[in-house]
Formats: structure tokens, C-alpha cells, sequence
């Protein structure tokens, strides 16, 4: 599989603080990623540092560009912080996905009307085009919020702990569609729930201010101790191959 | 009889010129002032610009120029501020506030002599307004729906989620700046028509309208401008036929209608719900 983008050496931070120090990583098609790690570890930003809205104070992102650029991105930020009553129905925040093919007086036409609504109808959210996000329910608002990222027809897919606001009844689900995704997409799935994921992805990057990349999606306590990456391996009936060891 | 009635004719024109333009502003800004929860952001600019009228009284330049100033450099100070994150945003706004009362204040009082238009600047009179207000007011309507209608998507993406639009656009903070400044213009030029206490809900009751009847930002824009204007146009009414205060008749008839409008879509769902239900 080609190489969509490689960071090397890479150290990046805000101001005077830095989050991740010495980081290099390949990221290929076919790729399906989770990144795990503390919280104020550096996920957010090494997702951040991919879209090109971190920059690196020393070291290089550089994209393939003949397959990739920074338009063909997809991104499912942690959407907590986006107010539910904001009059803003379904339709125009799947077509906000677009926004990076348009420029900033851009108008939407009716090709992207019609990408936004196949979109739609693909999530399963026909019939709630005129809805706010407040008369959803959080398994919903996770699909329009990814219905965003896909709007632009993205080679890469990075989602930023998108379980964290969804119950446990959608997790499957919307695992199961990632998993469908991944066919023709790279993912980079920023995660706490280290269990669940490594029944899906196909690697893990660990990420406390280093990175530590592990081949494959079985990963024990004593890799992660080793990796300096203090998670906790959680218990999940269904998941069949992850080693699960009581945290001290 | 005829001079007499030119007067008032000119009269009636410029107060329903002042309830078009003061709507039109009003409506954009609110719905940008509601649906991204800046109505205390927009209470502190409102009472930070009173220094300005303050200091305009007492070294003798137009009043509404030194708000103009103070408002605008307030807002782009809060909004500074929070971009950074060097302080709690509410914690900023109410230290302003008092600030800007209390400076108000302090100058009008070492102002010699009378000051006669103290009055209209905290409770607002649309019946006074001059030519000068009005030419200012329409200048900043089409500003607004130009900047609005031009950058339409863009502004309304940043507001819903700037996290997101950061992917996008490195403009983020720009269009904030701008938005935020015309904001505190718009609250400014109507503070001549409601008042430094009453102008606040000028820009909130008309979206909060609105929103009863959609939730589509677009919508909402146009139909708090038509709300705010049948709103002001009656307010004007009674304040002309009944000798009332105007920016005070302009606020309780919007706040009737709100009321109205309450009422009215609870029944429509009602009955909606019953026809289901049949």
C-alpha cells in the first residue's frame, strides 16, 4: 500500500509548551489506526498537527501529494463543545464538510446539495435533513457529525474519540461502518477505550509526548508500561483478542 | 397647517426609516448574539460604551462616536482575551460593565452644566433621532447584509464549531474580530433608539421570536428582522399616540408578541399532536 503521509522527527506544542517531542510516523492507505494514550498526551494534537492547523516547531509532515492533501481530510473533532440548540439544521452541517473545496464566499450548488443528502441517506438520517442537532439522540448526532467528515471525500479519516459521546448500544454499529469505511479510506482513531478498539483497528500509536508505533491491534499492560503510555486495559465480553490484566 | 404637516410627515418617515434600519441590524447581529450565546458578552459592550457617552459629554464630541470607540474596543478586547485564554470571559465582561457604567458616570457628572440628552442615551428616543443617526444606521444595514450574504456559510461555520472551520480556514479569528466589531456597532448606533438599558433586548426578543417558527439560521435572520420591525413600528405607534417612551413601548410590544407567538405555536402543536393522535 503507497504512503499517505509521513511525520518525521517531528516536535510540536502551544506556545512555550510542548506536547509532543520526536514523533515519526507513516501513515498508509488501508491503514486503520488507533491512537491511544493519557489524556494531555498529545492525541488531539497529533490529529492536529495531520490537518495542518498545529505546525511543527521542528521536523516534517509531508503529505504524498499525489494522492493527498490537506482538502481530502476527513476530521470528526470531540464535538462536546458544540451547542445542540444552535439553529443550525442536519443538511448545512453535513454540507460544512465541503467548506475545504469552496472558497470563503463559496455558495453550495446542487451537486453538493445532492452529495450532502446521498450522505444523509447512506448515515440513515433521511427524514431529519431540517433537524438541530437537539432533537437527535447522541448515536445521531455522531453520524451527522461523520456525515461532515465525509462530505469532502476523504482518503483520510481522523476521528478524535468519537466514543466518548456515544452509548454503548451505537458503539457496535458504529464500529461495524468504520470497519466498512476503512475499504476505502485510511483511519486514525484517537481513542480511550483501548479494549473495544483492538477488536477493529488493525494497529495502535501510542502517544505521551512520544510516539511508540505497534504493528498490530493486540497490545497487553506490560507493552503499554513499556511504551510509557499509562491507560487502562478495560474489561469487554465481546472482544475477543485483547490480553486483559487487572491495573494496579 | 401645510409647514405643520411637512413636519410631521418628515417625522413619521424618519421614525419608520429608524424602526427599518434599527430591525435590520438588530435582526442580523441577534441572531448572531443568540445562537452563539453572546447576550452577556453584548450586555458589557452595551454598558462599556456608556464611558464612552460619558467622556464624549464632558470633552465635547459627539457622544455616540466615544461609544462607538469604547464599544468596539471593548468587544475586540473580550474577544482577544478569550481567543487567548488568559481570562475567564464572564469574569472580563463583568469587570467592564462596572467599568464602563461607573466611567459614564463619573464624567457626565463632572460635566458642567446640563446635559439633556442624558435621558435618551439610557432609555433611548426613536422620536429624536436625527439624520446624522439615521444616514449611520442605514450605512451599517448594508453593511451588515453585505458582509452576511457575501460570507454567509463562513460565518455561520465558524460560530456553530470554529474548532472545525480551523480545518478549513485560517481566517478563523478574522472573521470573529470583524463579526464582533460590527456587533458592537450595531448595539451602539441602537443604543440612540432603545437605550443603554432597553437595547439589549432589541436584539435578543426578535430571534428568540423567530425561533419559535424555525431553526434554519437564514430564516432566522429574515424573521427577526420582520418581527423586530412590526415590533418597533408598534412600539413607535404607541409612543406617538400615547406619549409614552419609545424605546420602552418598542420593548413591550416585542415582548407581546413573543407572548403571542408562544401561545400560538403551542396550540399549533397541539393540535398537531391530536390530528396524529385521530
Amino acid at each position: 500500500m503507497s504512503v499517505l503521509l509521513e511525520i518525521k522527527n517531528v516536535y510540536a506544542g502551544y506556545g512555550e509548551r510542548t506536547v509532543l517531542e520526536d514523533i515519526s510516523l507513516t501513515i498508509s492507505e488501508g491503514d486503520f489506526m488507533g491512537v491511544i494514550g493519557p489524556n494531555g498526551g498529545g492525541k488531539t494534537t497529533l490529529l492536529k498537527l495531520i490537518l495542518g492547523i498545529v505546525r511543527p516547531t521542528s521536523g516534517t509532515v509531508r503529505y504524498n501529494e499525489s494522492l493527498i492533501d490537506r482538502r481530502n481530510i476527513g476530521y470528526l473533532p470531540q464535538v462536546s463543545h458544540v451547542d445542540s440548540a444552535f439553529p443550525l439544521v442536519v443538511k448545512d452541517i453535513v454540507l460544512s464538510g465541503l467548506m475545504m473545496h469552496k472558497k470563503l464566499y463559496g455558495r453550495m450548488d446542487r451537486a453538493d446539495k445532492e452529495r450532502a443528502q446521498n450522505i444523509i441517506r447512506e448515515l440513515g438520517l433521511q427524514g431529519y435533513e431540517k433537524a438541530t442537532l437537539s432533537e437527535l439522540s447522541g448515536g445521531q448526532v455522531q453520524r451527522v457529525f461523520l456525515g461532515r467528515a465525509l462530505a469532502g471525500n476523504p482518503r483520510l479519516l481522523l476521528l478524535d474519540e468519537p466514543d466518548n459521546f456515544v452509548d454503548t448500544s451505537f458503539e457496535n454499529e458504529f464500529y461495524l461502518r468504520l470497519r466498512e469505511l476503512n475499504k476505502k479510506m485510511a483511519i486514525l482513531m484517537a481513542s480511550h477505550d483501548v479494549g473495544t478498539v483492538s477488536s477493529y483497528v488493525k494497529s495502535f500509536a501510542c502517544v505521551n509526548r512520544k510516539l511508540h508505533y505497534h504493528p498490530s491491534p493486540e497490545i497487553t499492560n506490560e507493552q503499554l508500561s513499556a511504551y510509557d503510555c499509562p491507560i487502562q486495559l478495560v474489561t469487554h465480553g465481546r472482544v475477543p483478542h485483547t490480553v486483559l490484566e487487572k491495573h494496579e | 397647517m401645510i409647514m405643520e404637516s411637512i413636519l410631521q410627515y418628515d417625522f413619521v418617515i424618519k421614525g419608520l426609516l429608524g424602526c427599518l434600519f434599527a430591525s435590520i441590524t438588530a435582526g442580523i447581529a441577534g441572531t448572531y448574539i443568540v445562537s452563539r450565546r453572546l447576550v452577556f458578552l453584548s450586555g458589557g459592550i452595551t454598558h462599556a460604551s456608556f464611558g464612552g457617552i460619558g467622556i464624549g459629554y464632558y470633552a465635547g464630541f459627539s457622544p455616540v462616536a466615544g461609544a462607538a470607540v469604547f464599544g468596539i474596543l471593548s468587544a475586540l478586547g473580550i474577544e482577544y482575551l478569550s481567543i487567548k485564554q488568559k481570562l475567564r470571559e464572564d469574569s472580563a465582561i463583568g469587570i467592564l460593565w462596572a467599568l464602563g457604567m461607573a466611567t459614564g458616570i463619573i464624567f457626565i457628572f463632572l460635566t458642567p452644566g446640563y446635559t439633556p440628552n442624558l435621558m435618551s442615551f439610557l432609555f433611548g428616543s426613536i422620536l429624536t433621532v436625527t439624520t446624522a443617526d439615521l444616514i449611520s444606521l442605514g450605512l451599517l444595514s448594508v453593511v451588515l447584509i453585505i458582509y452576511f450574504s457575501v460570507f454567509y456559510r463562513t460565518i455561520l461555520y465558524i460560530s456553530f464549531d470554529e474548532n472545525y472551520a480551523r480545518t478549513y480556514t485560517s481566517y478563523v479569528n478574522v472573521f470573529k474580530y470583524i463579526t464582533t466589531a460590527l456587533l458592537a456597532l450595531t448595539i451602539v448606533l441602537n443604543i440612540r433608539m432603545a437605550g443603554v438599558v432597553l437595547v439589549l433586548s432589541l436584539l435578543t426578543i426578535p430571534p428568540n421570536i423567530a425561533m419559535l417558527f424555525t431553526r434554519n439560521y437564514a430564516s432566522v435572520m429574515r424573521w427577526s428582522v420582520l418581527f423586530g420591525f412590526i415590533g418597533a413600528v408598534t412600539g413607535y405607534g404607541m409612543a406617538w399616540f400615547a406619549g409614552i417612551p419609545a424605546g420602552a413601548a418598542i420593548i413591550f410590544s416585542m415582548v407581546v408578541i413573543w407572548i403571542i407567538s408562544r401561545i400560538f405555536t403551542s396550540v399549533i402543536k397541539k393540535i398537531n399532536k391530536k390530528y396524529s393522535e385521530s
